[in-house]
């Protein structure tokens, strides 16, 4: 790599000869000098945040070069996508299964997790009926909801401990144990949406 | 040889809220932003735009007379065209007065006596009077500015506001969202870390904005908003009431009557400023002969315009619940625009967000104000302040089957981006047209349409093979841009935009052609004016002066070369030339120092160098 802008030879982020800003490391962990890592500090990565907002923001090009302002623009594009993702723990875990290979695939919210078949089953037959006018079954709804919302914070929990694990210790087993969960939150996830029945019902 | 260095001075730029009902233009003046009053030393210019029996173009105060007597060559609340298309406006067109002419289909024209102008053009005009405003009163040079939109404004509407800014031949740097300019106004002078709800109803808009604030930075949680309710639906009210009476009464409508409409309008408005501040108003209308009155009690206006003031409550609960913020958790709320001087709007936003509203600065002036302070960020002159503004709607692709795939969710920090691979559907296709939206329904066809991007010169191969990269990236302004990359070949690829509401580029490009020669006669006029004006000042100081008893202390070769000063600017002044009168106005500077000198000397009031027209 060189610096677009003098040609010094491996530029930072900034090149050091000539100072100007160079294109983005599109890895997100990479961009904030961070490891990749499942629990992170989140009042760290807020401060890197704010600290490469300060140095990268588009707002303090205006009077660069077109290229460096387009340079800022990229990099600040670069910048909140990664804060978006890395900072909010489901998103980040999906990015870390990316990142290690094991994506999250589309079709495996369809197949309901067996535990959770029963209470599926059920939550369909409250939603039918309640969609005839069955006030009961609209009554039963929130119920629902409630059980769900506690099964997806037991979820949560769990995602909080295998990453742990994977932190300390990377093994691949952790991280196909993530998949599993992260799943169940999607499905779950989903359910908890279907009990949010409009009023009007 | 020598290398002039052109680069060691912070540029100037101003700071311009271009509202539908008021605008006005603000600049740094040194560490404090300040509104530029124009020559008639109104602050608020009022964004109408009128064009004369004679064909010339007037703005603001200038204008309002003629809305009155030629509705048909006047145009106001022209901000609630922008960037929309005429289905949009079909509803608007029974309570406003726009005259939309033929040839409307792809962008809305609008007639002024036999001209139609876009909207982007007639803001134009606006900005025009602004830059103008600003190169008098600052004697100097404008071409860069910070341009305020609502916060709510979609994409296309951000569009033509930066149309109307290079077609009033300003380099647009920055749009920022007026709730997120009052902040900035606001955390000059504060510099607070916590947590502020921005409230902000003015004529034609609402947006509400919740903001974190920390050391300097000020990062925008969420914001939400409608871009069709304001103070122009709560005089609409009145005028619903006040038609209703006159038909009872006098047997016969005005409704038909553009010139009654218009007068009866601003009787209205009146009366609804003034009920901010008295418990009951004396509504009056007169017209050809025949007088309508009623008395307008703050209890029956509250009972009128209840559900518009409620309208703006959802918002706000949404706006905290996307920014995971209870009302508990707001630390300061801020009201900004005109319409949030009415106690009930207040109180509503009092109880809503459980804390007193802060008042302090002028809520007509504060976005204007905010506008100036991003200009000087920009320009380097004001540090450790920086603004992370969101993008208030989702921006979705439509899918096969009419489904909206969101690929940027709203309240995402700007720049933002995203990327997608597209592939072709039948074997040899060598161009794919992605249809992009914004807006939160699950349809793309209840979404916004925002502009078809035709990836061409795709290579020929079986359905299914190629692969497009494509990237969509929102810029700071809240613009999206597209471009393409053949992954397999790593090719960049041309992406032709439709845009589906507003002006092509090459549209713009065609209009700032022709409009050069007038931004160049603009300036002239300008530079003129603001001259005159300092003619006008030093002129007046010096007779004041020489009546005073100081005159007696200079010596006669002294006080001929005054009035010889005095009879030259006299005869230069009416030449259009700026530079001549403003020699003369040096010359008789340097000739009355002595004056000034001795008058404060002789402890005598009011000083003479650097006297400026009240
Ligand atoms: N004292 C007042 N009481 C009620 N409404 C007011 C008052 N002063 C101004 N307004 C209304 O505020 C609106 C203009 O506000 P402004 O913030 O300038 O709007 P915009 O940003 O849309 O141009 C108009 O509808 C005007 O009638
Ligand atoms: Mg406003």
């Amino acid at each position: 790599m060189t610096c677009w802008n003098c040609g010094a030879a491996e530029p930072a982020r900034f090149c050091v000869s000539c100072k100007a800003l160079q294109p983005p490391v599109p890895e997100y962990f990479a961009f904030f000098e961070l490891a990749p890592q499942l629990a992170l500090d989140e009042k760290d990565l807020q401060q890197r945040f704010y600290g490469l907002s300060r140095k990268l923001h588009p707002d303090l090009f205006s009077r660069k070069s077109p290229a460096e302002n387009e340079h800022a623009l990229e990099a600040t594009a670069v910048l909140n996508d990664a804060y978006r993702t890395l900072r909010d723990p489901i998103a980040r875990a999906l990015y870390v299964l990316k990142l290690e290979g094991l994506d999250v695939g589309e079709q495996s919210t369809k197949d309901v997790p067996p535990e959770l078949l029963e209470e599926v089953f059920e939550l369909n037959m409250a939603l039918e009926e309640a969609r005839m006018g069955d006030a009961d079954a609209l009554a039963q709804l929130p119920g629902f909801r409630v059980r769900f919302e506690a099964m997806r914070a037991e979820t949560d929990l769990a995602v909080a401990q295998v990453s742990t694990a994977w932190d300390a210790t990377h093994a691949k087993q952790a991280l196909t144990d993530l998949r599993g969960h992260l799943n169940r939150r999607k499905y779950i996830t989903n359910l908890i949406d279907k009990t949010n029945v409009p009023d009007r019902v | 040889m020598f290398q002039i260095e052109f680069d060691n001075q912070p540029d100037l730029v101003v700071g311009i809220d271009l509202g539908t009902t008021n605008s006005l233009v603000a600049w740094m003046n040194l560490t404090q932003p300040e509104v530029i009053p124009g020559e008639d030393g109104d602050k608020l210019v009022p964004s109408i735009v009128s064009l004369t029996e004679a064909g010339e173009l007037i703005v603001g105060n200038a204008a309002r007379q003629e809305l009155i007597d030629h509705p048909e060559r006047s145009i106001y609340s022209v901000k609630r065209l922008m960037g929309r298309g005429i289905e949009d406006v079909r509803d608007e067109l029974k309570l406003f007065p726009f005259r939309i002419a033929e040839g409307s289909e792809n962008v809305i024209r609008v007639a002024l006596g036999d001209q139609t102008f876009t909207p982007p053009e007639i803001s134009a005009f606006i900005l025009r009077q602004l830059k103008k405003n600003a190169e008098t009163a600052l004697d100097a040079r404008v071409t860069k500015a910070v341009i305020t939109v609502p916060a709510y404004f979609n994409d296309a509407q951000r569009q033509a506001t930066r149309d109307a800014g290079r077609l009033a031949g300003l380099e647009v740097l920055r749009l920022v969202n007026e709730p997120t300019a009052a902040a900035l106004a606001y955390g000059l002078d504060k510099r607070k870390e916590g947590v502020v709800a921005v409230y902000d109803l003015g004529g034609g808009t609402f947006d509400v904005s919740i903001l974190k604030l920390q050391e300097g930075i000020f990062e925008v949680l969420a914001t939400n908003g409608d871009t069709h309710l304001g103070g122009d639906d709560i005089d609409n009210r009145l005028m619903q009431i006040a038609i209703e009476d006159i038909q009872a009464e006098w047997g016969e409508g005005i409704a038909h009557s553009g010139e009654a409409i218009q007068t009866l309008r601003q009787d209205v408005i009146r009366v609804k400023e003034a009920l901010s501040f008295a418990p009951s108003v004396n509504l009056e209308f007169a017209w050809h002969g025949k007088k309508y009155q009623r008395t307008i009690t703050r209890e029956l206006f509250d009972g009128l315009i209840q559900d518009i003031v409620d309208r703006t409550l959802g918002p706000c609960r949404d706006c905290m619940k996307d920014a995971g913020v209870t009302p508990e958790q707001i630390d300061e709320v801020v009201l900004v625009g005109g319409s949030t001087r009415i106690p009930l709007v207040r109180s509503a936003v009092e109880v809503l967000f459980r804390a007193r509203p802060h008042t302090e600065l002028n809520p007509d002036e504060v976005v204007a104000l905010g506008a100036a302070v991003q200009a000087g960020i920009l320009a380097g002159t004001v540090e450790n302040q920086l603004l992370l503004d969101v993008t208030p709607l989702s921006l979705g692709i439509e899918m096969y089957g009419g489904v909206a795939s969101k690929i940027i969710h709203r309240n995402s920090t700007i720049p933002a981006s995203a990327g997608e691979t597209f592939t072709t559907g039948v074997d040899r296709q060598t161009n794919v047209l992605i249809h992009v939206v914004q807006g939160e329904r699950e349809l793309a066809k209840d979404c916004r349409s925002l502009a078809r991007f035709d990836l061409k010169g795709i290579d020929p191969m079986p359905a299914g093979f190629a692969r497009i990269e494509v990237r969509f990236l929102i810029d700071a302004n809240g613009i999206l841009s597209v471009t393409a990359r053949d992954a397999r070949t790593g090719k960049e690829q041309t992406v032709e935009v439709k845009p589906s509401y507003g002006l092509t580029d090459e549209q713009v490009e065609a209009m700032i052609e022709a409009s050069i020669d007038n931004a160049e006669a603009d300036y002239k006029a300008a530079q003129l004016s603001g001259i005159r004006i300092e003619a006008d000042g030093i002129m007046a100081a010096t007779e004041k002066a020489m009546r005073n008893k100081a005159w007696l202390t200079l010596t006669d070769e002294e006080r001929a070369e005054v009035t010889a000063a005095m009879n030259r600017l006299k005869v230069v002044y009416c030449i259009n030339d700026h530079h001549l009168i403003h020699a003369q106005v040096d010359i008789l500077n340097q000739a009355t120092h002595k004056l000034a000198e001795n008058m404060m000397n002789t402890a005598v009031q009011g000083a003479l160098q650097g006297t400026k027209v009240e």
